[in-house]
């Protein structure tokens, strides 16, 4: 057995789970995960493991995850990838070796009333247990990230073109395109659509048909490109969002405190009320 | 002609403001057909710089009004500003804003114009349109103009998600003060007929899978508050009776915003009562969440909710006798009614005491408010150490540790008895 070795991968979802399975097959321990597109401190270079992110493994090590807690968990661990937190990479080595150890705990199974693990009314699964940590960071994590990709829903703002597409730039804190394209398929169906992540440089392109991933030669050229060719009426119902932005409002209850927390100022170049 | 359109709809927001229901949620609609939108768990897109909730399309179709209700800014004496919409132009509105996605739908009220019928009429209209013209899945909530036709109250139940009435006035006393053309009883035959239908459609749905909708967000209503000198207690057992008597979903609380000089109501520059309007919201949360009943908050020996501790706190206090609470062996109702914990954390501690006996470390990562919440609780290793203290020293512990924003407005915390 290597102790406290660093292990590099692709930075894939399923490299994630290809770098659990040799974490089990060589039964290493991970002191650190680096990325392989992030820059190592050259002194350290000689010591680094490379996993090569291999489909097939990596779904054995979901397919089981699943079948002993549901997808619910998947889930859960997917938006904590998604977080692109430094911490994010061995937390999850670290959840998923806590769930597994957790399924092999005769003991612990039978702590729980009606002895299943996978979630029940009354929320008595292991995914359940906050009062363990790994499940308590993972849930937060995941409540982050929720809370940025309803953000996403809430303050995108489109602009029509004048080819009729409706398009809009955005740059979340965390890597949540991936979660809403579903929210604005099932929305605007009759209108074709554009969301661009411009910090990640890539976007989901909706065709009446089908969204497919897109990336643009150049995320900000693309902005300035834009500005020459909207629709007609573009303007007019810009402004008039505008308009209607300050007439709601009641001056005699202004509460600016309130206002930025709902609305913090890092979302505002995106939102034509505040612009 | 498109600076016109610009004037009307900073009249017609305007005016509308006052209604403080922004929901867009509790409707299912799906987008059928290819068309356009839907409703599901209600997004508030932006919010105003008083920290309220943009989520619809908020505006009158006209402000013209045959009523002359004191505490309302477009009643007929006031000398305003007056605009109506086409239907063309506010379903124009709705469809462009809906498609950039600055809105969930649309909320549309209006003045009375001629008649009730008339006015009932257009709004009925405008959503009939959105839904057949445009194929529009998008949120719709219509006022309900007391005095219209069933046949044209059923019809907006049929295109519409939502349907309201204000009460306005929490006392009938007041609203024959304030509001001399309007009656209780007017507002109540409405409601009371669209209780009826939502009832009725969906007890046909179960038997006909393609009965039609019927206001599928159910009704919600309004009253102002602070306007004709009503209790905490008129407010919360009106909203009770509503609440239990008419399905209602919402009873939203409207502190007054002075428009008037008239000698009935307070005068211009007097402070919105927005504390008092947390409080009857918190209250209201209470009710529909934590299983209180509106007489444990308030009744008639503590007819008025605390201005300084929330109305949680203010039961506990008055109920020391049920405290301390087992945080590992209650059950999950008890912990719903300390202070300091939420229906969240309560879920949360409720499912992980399964696995471990909770101590005040693990209340405090789940995000229990334990500055509160030590009071009125024990778990493991933990005993509270003031619980034989009178409830005036309790609360001024918390206070004294809590920095409410409330702090500053609410200088009378300090009152000893």
């Amino acid at each position: 057995m290597r102790a406290g070795i660093i292990v590099t991968y692709d930075g894939s979802w399923l490299g994630v789970f290809t770098l659990v399975f040799q974490v089990y097959a060589h039964r290493w321990d991970v002191k650190e995960i680096v990325k392989s597109s992030e820059k190592v401190q050259a002194q350290l270079f000689a010591d680094i493991t490379t996993v090569i992110t291999d489909e097939q493994l990596a779904n054995r090590v979901l397919k089981s995850l699943r079948e002993s807690f549901g997808n619910e968990l998947i889930q859960e661990l997917y938006y904590v990838f998604l977080s692109e937190l430094p911490e994010a990479d061995l937390l999850l080595l670290k959840a998923v070796q806590f769930y597994f150890a957790k399924a092999k705990d005769p003991n612990y199974q039978k702590n729980i009333k009606g002895s299943n693990l996978r979630t029940q009314a009354g929320g008595g699964g292991v995914r359940h247990n906050y009062a363990e940590d790994t499940v308590l960071q993972v849930q937060q994590i995941g409540r982050s990230v929720s809370r940025e990709r309803h953000r996403m829903k809430a303050f995108i703002r489109f602009e029509k073109m004048n080819d009729g597409l409706y398009v809009a730039f955005i740059a979340p804190d965390f890597n949540v395109l991936p979660l809403i394209i579903k929210h604005f398929r099932d929305r605007y169906t009759d209108q074709c659509w554009l969301i661009y992540d411009v910090k990640r440089n890539f976007g989901a392109y909706y065709n009446l048909h089908t969204v497919e991933e897109i990336i643009l030669e150049d995320g900000d050229q693309g902005q300035a490109v834009r500005a020459i060719s909207w629709d007609a009426e573009e303007a007019l119902y810009s402004d008039l969002w505008k308009r209607y932005f300050r007439a709601v409002n009641i001056k005699e209850r202004k509460n600016m405190k309130l206002h930025i927390q709902e609305v913090p100022r890092r979302y505002w170049k995106y939102l034509t009320e505040k612009k | 002609m498109s600076d016109r359109i610009k004037e009307k709809l900073e009249i017609l927001a305007d005016a509308a403001k006052y209604d403080v229901s922004c929901s867009s949620s509790g409707s299912n609609r799906k987008n059928k057909n290819g068309g356009l939108g839907n409703t599901g768990a209600g997004i508030c897109h932006t919010y105003t710089e008083d920290g309220r909730c943009v989520s619809l399309l908020k505006i009158l179709l006209t402000n013209h009004c045959i009523y002359d209700c004191a505490y309302c800014v477009t009643r007929k004496s006031n000398d305003i500003k007056r605009a109506a919409f086409t239907v063309q132009e506010v379903v124009d509105l709705t469809i462009n804003f809906y498609r950039r996605n600055y809105i969930e739908g649309l909320f549309l009220s209006s003045g009375i114009f001629k008649n009730a019928d008339y006015t009932m009429e257009r709004l009925v209209l405008v959503a009939k349109k959105l839904r057949q013209e445009h194929n529009f899945n998008g949120y719709i909530h219509l006022k309900t103009i007391p005095g219209a036709s069933d046949e044209l109250m059923h019809e907006a139940g049929l295109w519409a998600d939502r349907l309201s009435v204000n009460l306005e006035i929490p006392t009938e006393e007041g609203l024959k003060l304030l509001a001399p053309d309007k009656t209780r009883a007017s507002m109540i035959q409405p409601m009371d007929y669209l209780k009826n239908e939502i009832i009725r459609t969906s007890e046909e749905k179960k038997i006909i899978r393609s009965t039609p909708k019927f206001a599928p967000a159910g009704q919600s209503t309004q009253m102002i508050i602070g306007a004709s000198g009503e209790t905490d207690q008129h407010i919360i057992k009106t909203a009770q009776y509503f609440y239990k008597n008419f399905q209602l979903k919402r009873v939203y609380y409207s502190g007054y915003v002075p428009i008037s000089m008239d000698s009935r109501l307070p005068s211009i520059g007097t402070a919105v009562p927005t504390v008092r309007e947390n409080r009857l919201y918190q209250t209201d949360w209470l009710m529909r969440f934590y299983g209180f009943k509106a007489n444990e908050i308030v009744n008639d020996s503590h007819p008025t909710l605390d201005l300084d501790i929330d109305p949680k706190l203010g039961w506990a206090l008055r109920n020391l006798h049920v405290f301390p609470i087992d945080i590992n062996r209650a059950d999950y109702a008890l912990i719903l009614r300390i202070p300091g914990i939420g229906v969240s954390s309560a879920k949360k501690l409720v499912a992980a005491r399964k696995f471990t006996a909770l101590g005040l470390e693990h209340l405090k990562k789940i995000g229990v408010a334990v500055n509160r919440a030590k009071y009125f609780i024990s778990c493991r290793g933990y005993l509270p150490t003031v619980s034989d203290k009178p409830a005036e020293r309790i609360k001024s512990y918390i206070l004294a540790e809590s920095a409410s924003k409330y702090l500053k407005v609410a200088p009378n915390q300090l009152s000893l008895f």
